[in-house]
């Protein structure tokens, strides 16, 4: 039977749970996780023996860059990116290519052999939104699903500075709908809007061209719509000034102006059995923590700032970070903050790719090579670690290499290495520039995650932070039967032995997607259909009629048509809309 | 003109121990489709007989075939790459990609090559008795390269899209070569009697590149380091580089060179700190 499994006598982690390390058996009928198989369903069903093996939920990525215009982009502009990383088909599997962006199938099977189920796009323009369910329809394995990029947009900033929020969140949900896509991220607030005038906004309170509208107006202004309507993601937060020496400051008083806000998630969904509150409980996911975490006034004297940042989220309820970890080598920097990669371009002297996405934001796409024996490199390698190492709450965590700005999500097994090892670490700052150590208090931290925190930073955490739980991160009984086999015995972990781990995690065991074995020891074995979820979010009909009688109005600014704008369900692979702000 | 005093190192130095073998290649048929024959290295055929070579497969448009539907082999391979030498007797201009990689051994096309050849390798020696299409040496690591014809396009040059091209190893062309040679050129050498055509060492970072006749236009274009040296007319000067001196000599690693050149460094069209060497002959410059 299609999506039945038993997966027997495994070692499992199931954080959301509290399960740690039980021996269990997982039952998956239909596709979802039950509590048992009847003897007939049993015979029928493939049994996985996972003796001496740990057992997680299917991994899930909360923030990647996967698919849309700038990852194209950055595919055409790098040939040299792919002429090495080949993939011959199969009779089953596409052929692809592309090592820092590889090609939507590569990534959907690259994902599978390492033992993620769903992947979340974390940008995605709203005129590209086309462009962005296209590629996440052609990618195969992968639940899916994208936010979209709200914090320079014309209708937003003008809704905001009159501090007309209620139709400000009728534009919001519309859009949602419109564009198919899940939550509210925010890049550089009122800043790439001034780089459309070859400036930026280097605090909090300076206001922007035209607009008029501050950092902290719209930070605060996007929250309270993202609460008001109970959206599934906390306020996706990319900070100001990322990327650039003394940075933290701005990043924590981003922070601080969220402080307060009550998260109020309004899905109506059926919740998969969970011994933790599932909804999420934070007001704000800053995304990427790393590269807004620097201290220092010039790249010749920065050091890592995470530590003050750690700090503060330590001593705060109301913020979940993703890391954005450097693991060294290739990487493709793409991003909404157009002024963030041409100052890239101007350090670094490569091809860059930069577009203002008119009346919504902005893009650029820039090569980038993370060098052991470069200082500041260095640094930031271990600026990543410490991100997810200081900050004391793995609840407060996720995982991400931010692929591939600092590193493709092939990497991962490296990172988790780091946060598992301490020996791991010690023999990459033997190998890389002294700065690393000497600059951060990476080199003082002993702490090593165990299992059961890796499956919250990977698993649990960024399925609950994006509201998600109700099927992804668990393995309660109605979840979604994904599920990672990795070979380590946790009787037996060594974490002195990372070259084990390494190997573990590059290629798990066995992945599950929905009860189906998608691939084994990294090799694809099927290719079950997926899902793409987005919001549909409920808002009065009367403010909704009139926002749009004002977007219609400035709809003559773009350089498409009203009826061409929105982006139909045929672009998704099996659209699954969560209702959001109850039912219309 | 330049009277080059070139060092030969010999490319295989180290001690052989065992038998060197010869695998012979004979062209069976004219090739529609060019071939992508990376397998055609001394690592791929060593350990193998005659027979096992031939069932080699390569790539011809979006199919595979075995190397035996387009060549007679002749011969078994040697226990080791190093103890095994391929001779393609006849064409090998629609064949791409041979001795991709190689780290040791000796291939002679007793004809013309393929674009591609001597792709990445690392080592031993690959000799062409013809001419050379285009991409030869591309990113090649080691070893030597040695064309007696002419050589087309981006001659140890880097891949598209990146500017790091060859790194270590010989490139010996004794026609002439056209554009983009030694683009993005990390270290290495190459020699050509003839003369090239626009962009000889474009982006070139380090290694030497030694041209005994003229080049058109853009010679070191946006260079950051190496040597560049040109025996002949450079027709169009690149504008970014200043003057420094004259010499009557140019040493570089095992060569040198003498006669009488200007001296320029840049190119600081683009970067102040650019710190490339291009000796021109005075004789063929006398504007410059």
């Amino acid at each position: 039977m299609a999506g039945t499994i038993a997966i027997k006598n495994g070692y499992v982690f199931d954080p959301l749970n509290e399960i740690n390390g039980e021996i269990m058996d997982i039952f998956v009928r239909d596709g979802k996780v039950v509590r048992e198989l009847s003897a007939a369903e049993l015979k029928d069903a493939k049994v996985i023996d996972a003796s001496g093996m740990t057992v997680m939920p299917g991994g899930v990525d909360s923030h990647s860059h996967v698919a849309g215009a700038k990852v194209n982009a950055g595919r055409s502009m790098r040939p040299e990116d792919h002429y090495k990383a080949t993939l011959q088909k199969t009779s089953l599997t596409h052929s692809g290519s592309g090592y820092t962006v590889p090609s939507v199938y590569k990534q959907g099977y690259d994902y599978a052999a390492m033992g993620y189920t769903t992947v979340f796009e974390a940008a995605i323009p709203p005129l590209e939104a086309r462009h962005t369910h296209e590629e996440m329809r052609a990618t195969p394995l992968l639940d899916m699903g994208g936010y979209l990029i709200l914090g320079n947009n014309f209708f937003l900033m003008r809704y905001l500075r009159d501090g007309d929020i209620e139709k400000a969140a009728a534009y919001v949900a519309w859009m949602m709908k419109t564009h198919k896509s899940y939550g509210i991220k925010c890049v550089n607030p009122a800043g790439v809007e001034n780089w459309g005038w070859g400036k930026n906004v280097h605090s909090l309170d300076e206001a922007n061209i035209h607009f008029e509208i501050t950092p902290r107006e719209t930070i605060k202004g996007l929250s309270e719509v993202n609460e008001l309507l109970g959206m599934p993601v906390p306020l996706h937060l990319h900070a100001n000034n990322l990327g650039h020496p003394g940075c933290y400051e701005i990043t924590k008083d981003s922070l601080q102006i969220l402080d307060g806000i009550k998260p109020r998630q309004n899905m109506d969904v059926e919740w998969a059995e969970t011994k933790m509150d599932p909804a999420r409980d934070r007001s704000v996911y800053l995304a990427h923590m790393m590269f807004n975490s620097f201290a220092g006034t010039t790249w010749g004297d920065c050091e890592s700032g995470v530590k003050d940042i750690a700090g503060y989220i330590n001593n705060k309820d109301h913020v979940v970070i993703d890391s954005g970890c450097t693991p060294f080598g290739e990487a493709t920097v793409m991003t909404g903050d157009g002024p963030a990669i041409q100052d890239m371009y101007k350090l670094t002297g490569n091809k860059w790719s930069n577009t203002d996405v008119e009346m919504e934001g902005g893009s650029g796409v820039i090569p980038f090579t993370y060098l052991k024996s470069n200082p500041v490199h260095s640094l930031q390698w271990a600026m990543g670690l410490e991100c997810l190492l200081l900050i004391n709450d793995p609840w407060k965590t996720i995982m991400t290499t931010d692929s591939p700005n600092g590193g493709p999500f092939t990497k991962y097994p490296e990172v988790m290495t780091w946060i598992m090892s301490e020996a791991f670490r010690k023999q990459t700052f033997s190998e890389c520039h002294k700065w690393a150590n000497d600059r951060s208090a990476l080199g003082g931290i002993n702490r090593e995650l165990s299992l059961y925190d890796l499956a919250i930073l990977t698993r649990a955490n960024p399925a609950r932070t994006i509201g998600m739980a109700h099927r992804k991160g668990s393995l309660g009984v109605g979840a979604d039967g994904d599920i990672t086999v990795y070979d380590i015995n946790p009787q037996q972990l060594d974490s002195n032995n990372y070259e084990a781990l390494l190997r573990a995690f590059r290629k798990a065991e066995y992945t599950v997607k929905g009860g189906e074995i998608v691939a084994v020891k990294g090799e694809i074995v099927s290719l079950p259909e997926k899902r793409t979820y987005y919001s549909e979010v409920h808002v009065e009909g009367e403010k909704e009629k009139e926002m749009l009688a004002d977007v219609k109005e400035w709809f003559r600014y773009y350089t498409l048509g009203f009826a061409n704008y929105p982006t139909p369900e045929k672009y998704l692979a099996n659209p699954t809309p969560i209702q959001v702000n109850g039912e219309r | 003109m330049t009277e080059g005093v070139l060092i030969h190192k010999k490319a295989d130095a180290g001690e052989i121990a065992g038998e060197i073998k010869e695998v012979t290649l004979i062209p069976k048929k004219e090739i529609d489709i060019k071939l992508e024959a990376d397998v055609i290295t001394p690592d791929s055929f060593a350990g193998k007989s005659a027979e096992e070579i031939g069932m080699l497969s390569i790539w011809q448009g979006p199919k595979t075939y075995p190397l035996s539907d387009f060549f007679e082999v002749i011969g078994n391979g040697g226990s080791s790459a190093d103890e095994t030498q391929i001779r393609i007797k006849g064409d090998a201009t629609r064949v791409k990609r041979i001795g991709e990689g190689m780290s040791a051994g000796k291939i002679e096309i007793e004809g013309s090559a393929g674009m591609h050849v001597g792709t990445g390798m690392k080592g031993g020696e690959i000799v062409v008795y013809g001419d050379v299409d285009s991409w030869a040496g591309m990113e090649m690591l080691g070893g030597l390269l040695h064309i007696k014809g002419n050589a087309g396009d981006h001659v140890g040059c880097a891949y598209r899209g990146k500017w790091h091209g060859m790194k270590g190893g010989r490139i010996m062309i004794e026609g002439s070569a056209r554009h983009q040679l030694g683009g993005g050129m990390d270290g290495g050498e190459i020699l050509v009697e003839g003369k090239v055509e626009s962009f000889c060492g474009i982006r070139q970072n380090g290694g030497l590149i030694v041209v005994n006749g003229g080049a058109l236009r853009g010679v070191g274009a946006e260079m950051a380091g190496g040597t560049i040296v040109i025996g002949g007319k450079i027709e169009r000067f690149a504008p970014g580089f200043e003057f420094v001196s004259m010499e009557n000599k140019v040493t570089s690693g095992e060569v040198e060179l003498i006669g009488e050149f200007k001296k320029f460094t840049g190119d600081y069209a683009i970067s102040k700190r650019a710190k490339g060497a291009l000796y021109v002959s005075a004789d063929a410059n006398p504007e410059l």
